[in-house]
């Protein structure tokens, strides 16, 4: 358990309990702080959604208006990035609704919780926890249009029926089109939630079918989609920082003279000092604002920065890396154990161990952070492509001193988010320097340097893993240690030991069916900025474990798939408790058990499309592995074909995916093509090191990402049909991730008997 | 300075070796063009200058003066362009959709020199636009969609 033993800096208007929900809700965080728990003993538990704060509405007068014109608008309350959500959200609000798609458009929602429920696009959560609320937004609008038809023409509403953008009443073959209806409609009760009828998923026009383009496609193929990095006005002015180098560094002295002599330059100011907690904090450093970003960029270079560097001036990767190896090879905290290891040991026929590690990630968002800001009567304004709205303008607020009433933000489409877009330093930027200019607009970019020095970093892990193994191949004795430094330490820096949300991610959740088992978790502390990145902690874990498990078969003689299922044991539901993971992504245990059935079933599936057990010539081969996340099951086969160079190219990759029912399949599809894509990337060259305290990768050319020469030819995505309703959905966004990597590696040893266990992989598959 | 950009003359007063980049999205306020790494290594801000694609973010706007700049607002104007971006979207091609005025910049100028690309063709084309939602297999599918679609229509 993670104790914040010390005061969090809670924004005006927001209450304590509020601002700690939050924090638990984003990070898991299990924050039992100076005596205010989150969840009295007392307190019933609550789960998904309404564990969020502000929970969820479902009011329909705030998510959807119907013009004279007929045309439905709806609101979207939670952040595009790519994840399909403005089409996904309104698709469900209109198929309740009858609405026509072709007459509904959509509007995006300012940071408002109070209004719109919880509005943290993170954790894979968007369609999870607002399918039901959205549902029940449409269908009150829906039943309150036919009763306005009904009284229009005098008849009980059970004799009149919305379809498809108007009200019928079929025994006088009359109509009356949603247009018509719109304002009487408005003025009537809004259904209670007893009262509602949901629609069958029979009657289901959009929900889990295919065929609906994407609500900002034109504008985005066009270049008339407006991105954080967008907005733009005739006075505004555009600025970049030279941040501290150094995590919890300063400036100690510094001249500006040059850079405020160059062309376009109109002002060099030097930002507020930093804070002991990073949080969302803005770093330490000189802002530079000009008439231009080219200008202020080419101005910044003319600064003269002297930095105190603070206390993680000597952080260094490779140093890092042997220290944690060196925890993961001695005994940590206990955080799981069921029968006796150590005697399994003892007793086994031979063990087998082995050491991965994975180093920490950047986002590399195409959109660097960046946002806009103006200040007008006392009222600021921002432009942000932020994931955590609320948490945006709270901190804007706090960093103006202003009233949060007097804080709009207006949420943009972002350039791509991957978690990084959940923490708006940026956005605080953009106000703290409009406020410098007297409210004038401000623009702030990131460069690619900006963005990849000062990232919150995904984790950076040692994982350690030892099996005791019969003379039948069976495993009877396991032991893993992951060892990482915790992304609570940007609220805590003292924290070290991975939070619950950590070890629920692949680690403590592991659901094989092993008599002994122990897993522990060293030590770790941090030296810079670590935070969620897509897929979290899964990513470390799926690849020690999904890696471990390939080596452990090939140790056996026995067949990848074959030995995998064996693990996994018979179809079984697990309540989350009994695996000691009290997190559960905020879900119940009851309603979301692990389900090894679901686990088997997408394996056997993606072994069947892919053709596993197919031959292959030298340097070509196929691996797998499988994963669970974000309650959702993913199972994955890579095909590699390897060059005398050890040059790698993945002809073919197949995914079979399990999230409950599916709301919009064709962006469900597009999420995982583009995670097995991320995954590619990261496991082939993604890595950020540091020196002196300082990352060390300034642009794409030292941090690779996969390109089109190299990303697979063909993605097949094989999605498990779910057609009950009832059954509670998974996420989307992030599940398709952490299997990448591991079945990739497992590709190479298939290919070239190499087993690569520290990624990135490079230049590995090479034959000596 | 003149520049056409879009078939349209526009006057910009501008430093000579400031990127062409920042003179279209922050003097002109045109911001369908994208910034992305400033080093050419992603192609978020690519353009046409006199039809080849060009990284803008590198580009001095005096060496564009005079020549005849297309971006991602004007290149629906053309046939190519037009198939492009329909084609896009019938695909559902993208995701956050940030480097895909970049993307379709670089497949427009590939299908004015190579009508019916190989996939090599689409590599060598392409492989300088970074996507980090990885849409590369659905891009390589638009492209060959258009460039057929084009082929029909002509």
């Amino acid at each position: 358990m993670s104790a914040v033993p010390d005061t969090f800096s809670v924004p005006k208007g927001v209450t304590r309990r509020e601002f700690l929900q939050r924090l638990q809700a984003m990070g898991g965080l299990l924050l039992v702080a100076d005596g205010l728990q989150i969840a009295k003993a007392a307190d019933a538990p609550k789960y998904g959604a309404e564990g969020m704060p502000h929970g969820t509405v479902d009011n329909p007068l705030v998510f959807l208006t119907i013009g004279d014109d007929g045309w439905v608008t709806i609101i979207v309350h939670r952040s595009e990035m790519g994840q399909g959500v403005r089409t996904g959200m309104p698709l469900i609000v209109a198929d309740e609704l009858e609405a026509d798609w072709a007459k509904v458009r959509v509007e995006q929602a300012p940071a408002d919780e109070d209004k719109y429920g919880n509005q943290d696009t993170d954790g894979s959560r968007s369609t999870r926890h607002f399918l039901d609320p959205m549902r029940r937004c449409g269908a009150a609008a829906r039943m309150m249009l036919e009763q306005a038809a009904a009284l229009s023409w005098n008849v009980p509403v059970s004799e009149v029926r919305a379809l498809n953008h108007e009200v019928q009443h079929q025994k006088t073959a009359r109509k009356l089109s949603y247009a018509t209806l719109a304002k009487r409609a408005a003025k009537l009760p809004v259904p209670t939630p007893s009262a509602l009828r949901l629609k069958t998923s029979g009657e289901f026009r959009y929900v889990g079918k295919g065929g609906v383009p994407l609500i900002d496609g034109h504008d985005i193929v066009t270049g008339k989609a407006q991105y954080g990095i967008d907005p733009w006005f005739k006075d505004m002015c555009f600025a970049v920082i030279a941040r501290s180098p150094v995590l919890g560094g300063s400036v100690r002295e510094f001249n500006g003279e040059a850079a405020a002599a160059a062309p376009g330059v109109q002002k060099v100011l030097k930002m507020p000092a930093p804070v002991a907690k990073a949080t969302f904090h803005p770093l330490a450093g000189i802002a530079v604002i000009a008439n231009s970003t080219g200008a202020a960029i080419a101005a910044r270079k003319l600064l003269k920065i002297q930095w105190d560097d603070g206390a993680n001036g000597s952080y260094d990767s490779d140093a890092y890396r042997a220290a944690l190896q060196e925890s993961s090879r001695k005994p940590g905290k206990v955080v799981r154990e069921s029968g006796n290891v150590d005697t399994a040991f003892k007793a086994a026929a031979r063990t087998v161990e082995a050491e991965y590690y994975i180093p920490h990630i950047a986002h590399a968002t195409m959109e660097p952070p960046c946002a806009a800001a103006r200040i007008i009567a006392g009222k600021c304004e921002v432009w942000a492509p932020t994931q955590a709205p609320q948490v945006t303008r709270e901190d804007v607020a706090k960093h103006l001193g202003f009233p949060m009433e007097n804080v709009t933000i207006h949420v943009t489409l972002l350039g791509g988010g991957f978690g990084r877009k959940s923490k708006p330093d940026f956005a605080i930027e953009a106000a703290i320097l409009s406020q410098a200019m007297d409210g004038r607009p401000v623009k702030v970019t990131w460069t690619r340097e900006d963005d990849l020095h000062h990232d919150f970093l995904g984790t950076v892990s040692a994982e350690y893993l030892r099996a005791g193994v019969g003379v039948d191949g069976k495993v009877s004795a396991w032991l893993h240690r992951s060892v990482a430094p915790s992304l609570a330490t940007i609220f805590a820096p003292s924290t070290n030991h991975e939070v619950g949300a950590e070890l629920g991610m692949g680690f403590i959740n592991m659901p094989y069916d092993i008599p002994n088992l122990r897993l522990e978790n060293p030590e770790a502390s941090a030296h810079c900025r670590i935070g969620w990145f897509r897929s979290v902690s899964n990513i470390p874990h799926a690849f020690a474990v999904q890696s471990f498990v390939a080596e452990l078969a090939a140790n056996a003689n026995k067949d990848h798939r074959d030995y995998l299922l064996e693990l996994i044991g018979p179809a079984r539901k697990i309540d989350p408790n009994s695996l000691h993971d009290d997190w559960n992504h905020g879900e119940s245990p009851q309603r979301y058990p692990v389900d090894t059935g679901r686990l088997r079933r997408v394996l056997e599936t993606v072994t069947q499309e892919a053709s596993w057990g197919k031959k292959f010539a030298r340097g070509h081969g196929q691996g797998l592995a499988v994963h669970y996340s974000f309650l959702s099951y993913v199972a994955a086969v890579v095909e590699v074909d390897i060059d005398d160079e050890g040059r790698i190219m993945v002809p073919r990759v197949d995914v079979a995916f399990d999230c409950g029912p599916q709301v919009n399949p064709e962006r469900i599809r597009s999420q995982l093509e583009g995670a097995v894509i991320m995954g590619i990337s990261l496991a082939m060259f993604g890595e950020i090191t540091f020196k002196n305290g300082r990352s060390q990768q300034d642009n794409f050319h030292q941090y690779r990402v996969t390109r089109m020469s190299e990303a697979p030819r063909e993605i097949r995505v094989h999605l498990i049909p779910q057609s009950d309703w009832s059954m509670p959905l998974g996420g989307v966004g992030e599940p398709g991730v952490p299997p990448i990597a591991p079945a990739l590696c497992n590709a190479v040893f298939a290919a070239t008997g190499k087993r690569i266990r520290r990624l990135p992989i490079r230049d590995q598959a090479k034959r000596s | 300075m003149e520049l056409q950009i879009n078939d349209q003359s526009v006057t910009v007063v501008a430093e000579a070796d400031l990127p062409l980049l920042w003179v279209l999205r922050d003097l002109l306020g045109m911001t369908g063009t994208k910034f992305g790494c400033g080093m050419a290594l992603c192609g978020a801000c690519t353009v046409l200058v006199d039809g080849q694609a060009v990284r803008s973010c590198v580009l001095p706007v005096a060496q564009a003066a005079g020549k005849k700049i297309t971006t991602i607002e004007g290149v629906g104007s053309t046939p190519v362009g037009a198939a492009l971006q329909g084609a896009w979207q019938e695909i559902n091609v993208v995701q956050c959709g940030y480097c895909q005025a970049g993307q379709i910049m670089s497949a427009a100028a590939l299908l004015q020199v190579k009508p019916q690309p190989s996939d090599a063709d689409i590599d060598a084309a392409m492989s300088g636009n970074i996507c980090r939602c990885g849409t590369y297999t659905r891009i390589r599918t638009a492209i060959k969609q258009a460039a057929t679609h084009v082929e029909q229509t002509k």
